[in-house]
């Protein structure tokens, strides 16, 4: 018995395996289908991409065809790689190296061999292409951009990356994808769906035609032209203003919300991210980590406000009732708001609110603040109500409009100041600085933007957006939904007339930048800055901001300026910010001494100072770059 | 005269059947390896993998003259020797082995590589043959038993960390040796509960399988007379049962890598992945289902041209066979396979000596667990884990090592007539 085990169990896991074959083999023929199956070659038809145009429907970014040569390793024979490569413009080493990548990622699947190639190249090629089997050539559509400015607003298209291929089931290697900008946020409806077909090949690997005449195959559907709510002259008109200077310019619609201009300094030719160059060009980009041309600094930068923020000052303290129009503060050269500490201020006299606005009095707004926050038993409790306030008008949080990138900006709560200053009483005296713009509070040029548009409106805003229209779609309705601030209405007319005081007041910080005919309101800052340069807190110089709608009634744009390091806020960011408003408004400009200033005016020297020392890091208090969302 | 003798007693069936399946593995070997080179190769490109096959061929057949030429007493002489060589070689492996695809089971000379546990398991099976055909020995006795086991998991021990999971699995097969050299028959019992209970365990949650086990035990317990009941014996088998579902639960989740897990899952049908993990076996079942009856032809395979199956002129050599000879080429192969198996079980009951009767009946169980284990991956049947098939396989280690194991016992073979 005990011989007979082996031989036994030999004999029936044989007929075991036996059975399991002729069940793979005979009885069950879906594994002949799907050896057909692998068989099978998908090829892609990649669909236009669709066009952007600007709020007059003018023409921006457009398509032209370009060539990848693709290559699928299995299937190469034997080449003349000196001649390839001389024919490509390629080394040696840069074949080798593609090749090797190539088959890392499979030998079966198609990878792209050299991307983008121009119209002359291609036809070189296409002309010797029998001779390279192995390789083949796949159209896409690349960007064709019509204008030169808005590269920000725009973003780039650009292969997908591995993770995006892995996490995405649409995208396969050498796919493109938008990135950044329009691009990205509308990446979906801008690249419309590829076509697929499958080709039959037989045991040789030649297509023998369409598989099953066609049944699976799917026809690529056209991407949408979409309408962006930015101006075309006006985005261009700022960024000829932003020249040799770093910044960013925010202007919006009020009664709509939509973005007329959203330009960063400095920034580059979007032309320069298409075709061959642009992985070299990308890369120059990417590493410049001086002037950031890459960085959107009319979203991400987030700077502390400085004096506009006082308008939001006067609007609580009225909404708080701590004070009314009339309510009068003496100012000389500041105010001593506790023993031994004293606020300074550039001017003098008693100030009501109109005249402190229009004037920029500190001691003013430091009084108003102090007062809102005494009007509560705790602190704590009257900072919330304040930042509440303060957060209605679209601050300290993403505002969800609809661009990929965003910071948050920063607004303090009573928990701010209890973990900034534990176990100590801390009062309206430790936070005064807030009634001006200089405390804990950080925002962006949108957001600032977004501010004024509430401002103009007197008391609500649209979300910020910018796009205007989709071929055959509605834009999202959370575009057209109204967002009120916890300010009342009422509230705005005698801070409306401080704004417009700015211009019209003796004294007034903007009365240099009146236009005529145009009624702008409108609030100049000056925002203090500091970096840690060899290991010393450094004061640098000034930021130079301005904000301003106009006109007065019924305003038609908002908008917000800032130029880092322009001194104070009237002197670069002011001319700026109504020079935009005029274009806009007027299409021509009166102030030709402004408009042939701003030009001239070159910062490079204020950014060069620091270039050779060692910048330690900006003190700009750091908050988590976040997206959009 | 002596080679006359030795010509006229060799097995000559057996050798048939070796000199065919190394034939049709080289065949398979070119079609699988073909596709994906140039068309008008010469057969003897050793750069090629069937050029280097043939070189391996090539160089079994002095290796073959000189195990016969060797006396035949000398591999019972000697086989502690060799055993000892053969530990020292798999352990040398942690110190000066190469590392290929993350596998420390090889040396290299130059662009020439061995595997030392290809030839470790001849060693075994002379090792075990010695010491079980001494008299002392009697495999009921425990400490012997102990013994036995010792010379099985020594070389287990060393090739288990390299990792080599496959070449440890086929340790398993010399309990149906000992079996039938009188080993207790619950050492058997044993294993296969426990296997039945492993797969068990994986299925189902390990309570449901513990529950089972009761339903089992009372059953048994009720069936049993009256005076045969022991409810305490009873009781640890369930104690038993119980600790080793949930242990094997344990150690599949916390123990197990993911890639064990995810073999076991797909062959248990919990996952379907066939684009990712369960790609090897869902390929090597459409490239084998494709062949139908009489298969697509000899270097017809689109699947094997396609370069679909990984690894298929290796461990999925089997492929080839089912795409391009069909369900009669497997028959015939699979035949073969049965029928050598089935010789040297024959041939090994008919020796003279306890030694090499064992060394036989290892030989053949060897064989057929590679042979078993291989094909029901191949099939789908079995969790991928890398097991040659014998002479068909590309590899030079593993031909050689099949080859001396095989040879050796024909030598023996052989030799009964003289040891008259």
């Amino acid at each position: 018995m005990r011989k007979a085990l082996l031989p036994l169990i030999i004999i029936i896991t044989t007929s075991l395996l036996l059975i399991r074959i002729f069940y793979l083999q005979v009885i069950n023929d879906s594994f002949k289908l799907q050896s057909e199956n692998n068989a099978i070659k998908i090829k892609y038809d990649y669909p236009e991409r669709g066009y952007i145009y600007d709020r007059f429907g003018k023409l921006l970014v457009a398509n032209q065809p370009s060539f990848d040569i693709m290559v699928i390793p299995r299937d190469i024979k034997k080449i003349d790689t000196a001649e390839f490569c001389m024919l490509l413009n390629i080394t040696k080493f840069y074949f080798d190296e593609r090749m090797t990548k190539a088959k890392v990622y499979s030998p079966r699947l198609p990878s792209v061999f050299l991307p983008q190639l121009n119209k002359l190249e291609y036809a070189a090629f296409q002309e010797k292409i029998r001779k390279f089997e192995g390789f083949y050539i796949q159209k896409r559509s690349l960007r064709d951009y019509q204008v030169s400015a808005g590269a920000n607003v725009f973003g780039f298209i650009t292969q997908a990356s591995e993770r995006e291929i892995a996490k995405n089931s649409y995208y396969n290697s050498g796919d493109l994808i938008g990135k950044q900008g329009v691009e990205e946020s509308y990446e979906k409806i801008l690249r419309g769906v590829k076509g697929v077909k499958y080709i039959q090949k037989d045991k040789y690997n030649r297509e023998i035609g369409s598989y099953k005449e066609g049944k699976y195959d799917t026809i690529a559907v056209q991407g949408d032209d979409i309408n962006l709510s930015i101006s075309a002259d006006l985005q261009k008109y700022g960024e000829e203003l932003m020249i040799n200077k770093r910044g960013g310019i925010v202007a919006i619609e009020p009664s709509s919300g939509e973005i007329l201009a959203l330009v960063t300094a400095p920034s580059y030719d979007p032309a320069i991210l298409v075709g061959r160059q642009r992985s070299k060009n990308y890369t120059r980009l990417y590493n410049d980590s001086i002037s950031k041309p890459l960085y959107d600094r009319g979203l991400l930068a987030e700077y502390p406000p400085g004096s506009p923020f006082k308008i939001l000052t006067g609007l609580i303290g009225l909404q708080e009732k701590v004070i009314n129009e009339q309510t009068t503060f003496m100012c000389n050269h500041g105010f001593s708001y506790a023993r031994g500490r004293f606020m300074k201020c550039h001017g003098s006299g008693p100030h009501q609110l109109h005249n402190g606005i229009a004037l920029s009095c500190n001691s003013y707004f430091g009084n108003v603040y102090m007062k809102i926050i005494n009007k509560y038993v705790r602190p704590e409790s009257a900072v919330n109500i304040w930042s509440n306030h303060v957060k209605s008008f679209g601050l300290g949080q993403f505002m969800g409009y609809d661009l990929p990138t965003g910071k948050r900006g920063k607004v303090p709560t009573g928990n701010t100041y209890n973990r900034m200053y534990p176990g100590w009483h801390w009062d309206s005296k430790t936070i005064v600085s807030n009634s001006i713009g200089q405390g804990e509070v950080l925002m962006t040029p949108i957001q600032l933007a977004n501010m004024m548009a509430a401002v103009a409106n007197r008391g609500y805003y649209y979300t910020p957006h910018i796009i205007k229209k989709i071929k055959g779609e509605q834009i999202d309705p959370k575009f057209r939904e109204k967002h009120k601030t916890t300010v009342d209405r009422k509230y705005f007319d005698p801070v409306v007339e401080g704004l417009f005081g700015v211009f019209n007041y003796p004294g007034g910080t903007g009365n240099a930048l009146q236009v005529k005919g145009i009624d702008i309101c409108g609030k100049t800052g000056t925002a203090e800055n500091f970096a840690k340069i060899n290991g010393k807190r450094t004061k640098l110089q000034d930021h130079s901001i301005f904000v301003a709608f106009a006109p007065k009634d019924r305003p038609k744009i908002a908008i917000a300026v800032l130029v880092e390091n322009g001194y104070y806020g009237a002197r670069n960011a002011g001319p700026i910010a109504v020079l935009m408003i005029e274009k806009y408004l007027k299409g021509k400009i009166s102030r030709t001494d402004l408009e042939k200033r701003m030009f001239e005016v070159s910062l490079q020297g204020e950014y060069n100072k620091y270039i050779k020392t060692k910048i330690d890091s900006l003190l700009i208090p750091k908050t988590e770059e976040s997206t959009e969302n | 005269m002596k080679n006359q003798s030795i010509t006229n007693n060799l097995d000559w069936v057996s050798i048939a059947i070796y000199i065919i399946l190394v034939i049709l593995g080289w065949l398979n070997i070119y079609s699988s390896s073909l596709s994906s080179t140039v068309e008008d190769a010469s057969l003897f490109d050793f750069s090629q993998i069937y050029g280097k096959q043939m070189l391996f061929i090539f160089f079994t057949i002095p290796l073959i003259f000189i195990i016969l030429a060797v006396d035949g007493k000398f591999y019972e002489k000697y086989s502690s020797v060799i055993f000892g060589v053969s530990l020292v070689l798999l352990a040398g492996l942690f110190v000066a082995g190469k590392t290929i695809a993350g596998q420390r089971c090889w040396y290299a000379i130059g662009s020439f590589t061995l595997q030392p546990s290809e030839f470790a398991k001849a060693a075994t099976a002379l090792a075990l043959a010695k010491y079980l055909s001494d008299v002392q020995v009697n495999l009921k006795d425990l400490n012997r038993q102990i013994q036995t086991l010792l010379i099985i998991f020594l070389p287990v021990m060393l090739i288990l960390p390299q990792p080599d999971p496959g070449s440890a699995l086929i340790y398993s097969v010399f309990f149906l040796v000992l079996y039938r050299e009188g080993l207790p028959s619950w050492y058997l019992w044993t294993g296969f509960v426990a296997i039945i209970l492993f797969v068990l365990s994986l299925l189902f949650e390990p309570w449901a399988v513990v529950l089972m086990a009761l339903i089992a035990i009372v059953f048994y317990y009720i069936k049993s007379r009256i005076g045969n009941r022991n409810i305490i014996a009873s009781a640890i088998v369930f104690v038993l049962i119980s600790g080793y579902v949930f242990s094997v639960d344990y150690v599949f989740d916390h123990v197990f890598k993911q890639h064990h897990r995810d073999r076991f899952n797909i062959l248990l049908g919990k996952e379907v992945d066939m684009k990712g993990i369960g790609y090897n076996t869902n390929q090597s079942e459409i490239a084998i289902g494709s062949g139908g009856w009489f298969g697509k032809g000899f270097l017809e395979g689109t699947q094997t041209k396609g370069g679909f199956v990984p690894e298929q002129h290796t461990d999925y050599i089997f492929t080839t066979v089912g795409e391009e000879w069909g369900f009669l080429g497997s028959l015939i192969v699979i035949g073969l396979f049965a029928g050598l198996f089935l010789r040297i079980i024959y041939l090994a009951e008919r020796q003279k000596t306890k030694f090499s009767r064992i060394y036989g009946q290892c030989v053949a169980g060897i064989l057929f667990i590679h042979f078993f284990v291989n094909i029901a991956m191949v099939a789908g049947i079995f969790p991928t884990i890398g097991v040659p098939l014998p002479f068909f396989s590309y590899g030079g280690s593993g031909l050689w090592g099949f080859t001396i194991l095989l040879f050796i016992f024909l030598k023996m073979d052989a030799n009964k007539v003289n040891e008259w």
